[in-house]
């Protein structure tokens, strides 16, 4: 709860100074402030519970300590930078699953990415446009209250800036496409795959992008037909959206980075003593990883302690455990599985 | 669909005469298309030719989804232990370590734990997983309890296995001869046997602590 509200403060603040004390906020989108308070609050105080499960808690710690060891930073950084690019911004593990899956993803991955970068500091009065003085059809861009970039609106970068939302939608619902089309097609995912975690995501991406369209549609080319209407019907979208994303699938966004520590972890792991099997001898895991895993059981409940041969079980290899179910149903007919 | 609650999976190992056919039909499963989650192995190479088939046992408290990090694993309502929901994995491989079995497999390429899922678009729909279907001895063998009664009248099966102090109840039932009278599998059991036919098996755990 005191991570929730904390980060709730920290944005709430951020809004405060960004805005200028408010004299920036677009009144329009005040509702969008206050649904992105609350998303705030609901992720990072389910953020908070999710890190106080035993394997979770072990991860983090762990992962932070194998990051910032002072031997491996300055690796720990070049991978981090190689990582981003290939994990989290070209999604290269989503691709090898199946091209299809990873077209879609990285549709709606990158759509959904340039509608935040753009809708966000817009909503907190952290970006916006002034005519410039004595220019005609000149605008200046004004990031935290200060003046940056300029721009003459025909310009070829008015027309993307002003229209970037439009470009995102055409990301996400190309992208909405391509996994519906997976997810009515593919018998895997009819036997998978449920409503609210699989159809809903991809309704709701769909109908924002959808209604925001609509919206252009209406000031372009139809005089503004049906506009409040339809503004309304966007922001309803929207804001549903934003309550869910600490409760559904969205909240993968937040996990995801997790992976990041996963991966140190193993590379610290494969440099660091490795745990021979107890039964067989062989090199299996890093001793960290086992004895990480040991005391993450243990808090579970788990009573997997041995009398014999080891302390625990964790300490027997994955393939001798299935070779031992075989011994021991073999002991049942009278002898070893081999005798029988 | 949920499985059928009267259909179960009956595995026995002793019935293996590793074909491979299992590992074959795995692979053509559509919930993991191309990648077979089967293992088959020799017991003990040097002494015996005897294999053994593993699939997942779908634990009643899957220690594999207990340890993961990142929620990713989960048990359906029908009791069948899902693969890692691909948009949470995060490939740490906790799952494949904890394992009791030693089922799960970790696709690195991926960045997926993968394992299987008892054939979920066949068994869903009523149909028997790939494995049990073509499997010539029918060491994997998936029906009702009365067919198995009815097909192996000397055996019956348990769904308990204890490692160490620890007792995992499973969705797979494992046979075992009727007159044994055993509730449970003392899995480690066996590893402590081997340790008293062979002296020189404790020379291996020297360097383990």
């Amino acid at each position: 709860m005191g991570c929730g509200l904390l980060a709730t403060g920290i944005l709430g603040g951020l809004i405060l100074v960004g805005s200028r004390r408010l004299s920036h906020l677009d009144a329009a989108l005040v509702a969008y402030t206050f649904a992105t308070l609350f998303a705030t609050f609901g992720i990072a105080y389910r953020y908070a519970m999710w890190l106080q499960r035993p394997p979770t808690a072990m991860l983090w710690r762990r992962g932070w300590q194998v990051f910032l060891r002072p031997r491996a930073l300055l690796r720990n950084l070049a991978l981090l930078g190689h990582r981003l690019l290939v994990v989290f911004a070209l999604n290269r593990f989503i691709w090898r699953r199946h091209v299809a899956r990873g077209a879609a993803h990285w549709l709606i991955m990158a759509g959904t990415v340039l509608a935040v970068l753009i809708t966000f500091p817009l909503v907190f009065g952290w970006i916006h446009f002034e005519a410039a003085a004595g220019e005609h059809g000149r605008y200046v861009t004004y990031v935290f209250g200060f003046p940056t970039l300029a721009f003459h609106v025909d310009s070829l970068l008015a027309g993307l800036v002003f229209h970037g939302l439009s470009w995102a939608s055409l990301l996400v619902i190309a992208g909405v496409m391509l996994a519906m089309r997976r997810r009515m097609r593919d018998r895997d995912a009819a036997a998978l795959q449920r409503f609210g975690e699989d159809f809903l995501p991809l309704m709701l991406l769909f109908s924002i992008s959808v209604t925001g369209l609509m919206l252009v549609v209406s000031y372009e080319w139809m005089r503004g037909y049906a506009y409040e209407f339809l503004s309304i019907l966007h922001a309803v979208t929207v804001i549903t959206a934003l309550l869910w994303l600490p409760f559904g699938k969205f909240f993968h966004i937040f996990q995801r980075p997790a992976q990041l520590g996963a991966a140190f972890y193993k590379d610290a792991g494969e440099r660091g003593e490795q745990a021979r099997c107890a039964r067989c001898g062989e090199p299996y895991a890093s001793l960290m990883h086992v004895e990480d895993l040991i005391e993450v059981e243990r808090k579970l409940g788990y009573r997997y302690e041995l009398a014999q041969r080891a302390d625990h079980y964790q300490r027997v290899c994955p393939r001798c455990r299935r070779s031992l179910l075989a011994l021991a149903q073999g002991r049942c007919f009278g002898g070893g599985a081999e005798e029988v | 669909m949920p499985v059928p609650a009267d259909r179960h999976f009956f595995i026995d190992p002793r019935r293996c005469i590793g074909c491979q056919s299992c590992v074959h039909a795995c692979s053509e499963c559509d919930t993991h298309k191309g990648h077979s989650m089967i293992h088959l192995e020799y017991v003990g190479r040097g002494d015996s030719p005897q294999t053994v088939p593993t699939i997942c046992m779908h634990c009643d408290s899957p220690t594999c989804a207990e340890v993961c990090p990142a929620d990713a694993i989960k048990r359906t309502e029908d009791g069948v232990v899902q693969s890692a929901r691909k948009a949470r994995c995060i490939a740490c491989s906790n799952c494949v370590l904890a394992c009791p079995f030693g089922v799960p497999k970790m696709n690195v390429g991926f960045e997926l734990m993968m394992k299987c899922d008892m054939c979920y678009d066949r068994t869903s729909v009523g149909l028997k997983p790939m494995c049990a279907t073509v499997c010539p001895s029918q060491a994997l063998c998936f029906g009702t309890e009365e067919e198995i009664r009815t097909l192996r009248p000397r055996s019956t099966f348990v769904h308990a296995f204890r490692f160490g102090q620890q007792t995992i109840s499973t969705k797979v039932r494992v046979m075992v001869p009727k007159e044994s009278e055993v509730l449970s599998l003392d899995v480690t059991a066996a590893l402590n046997e081997e340790e008293a036919k062979d002296p020189m098996a404790a020379m291996f755990t020297e360097g383990n602590p």
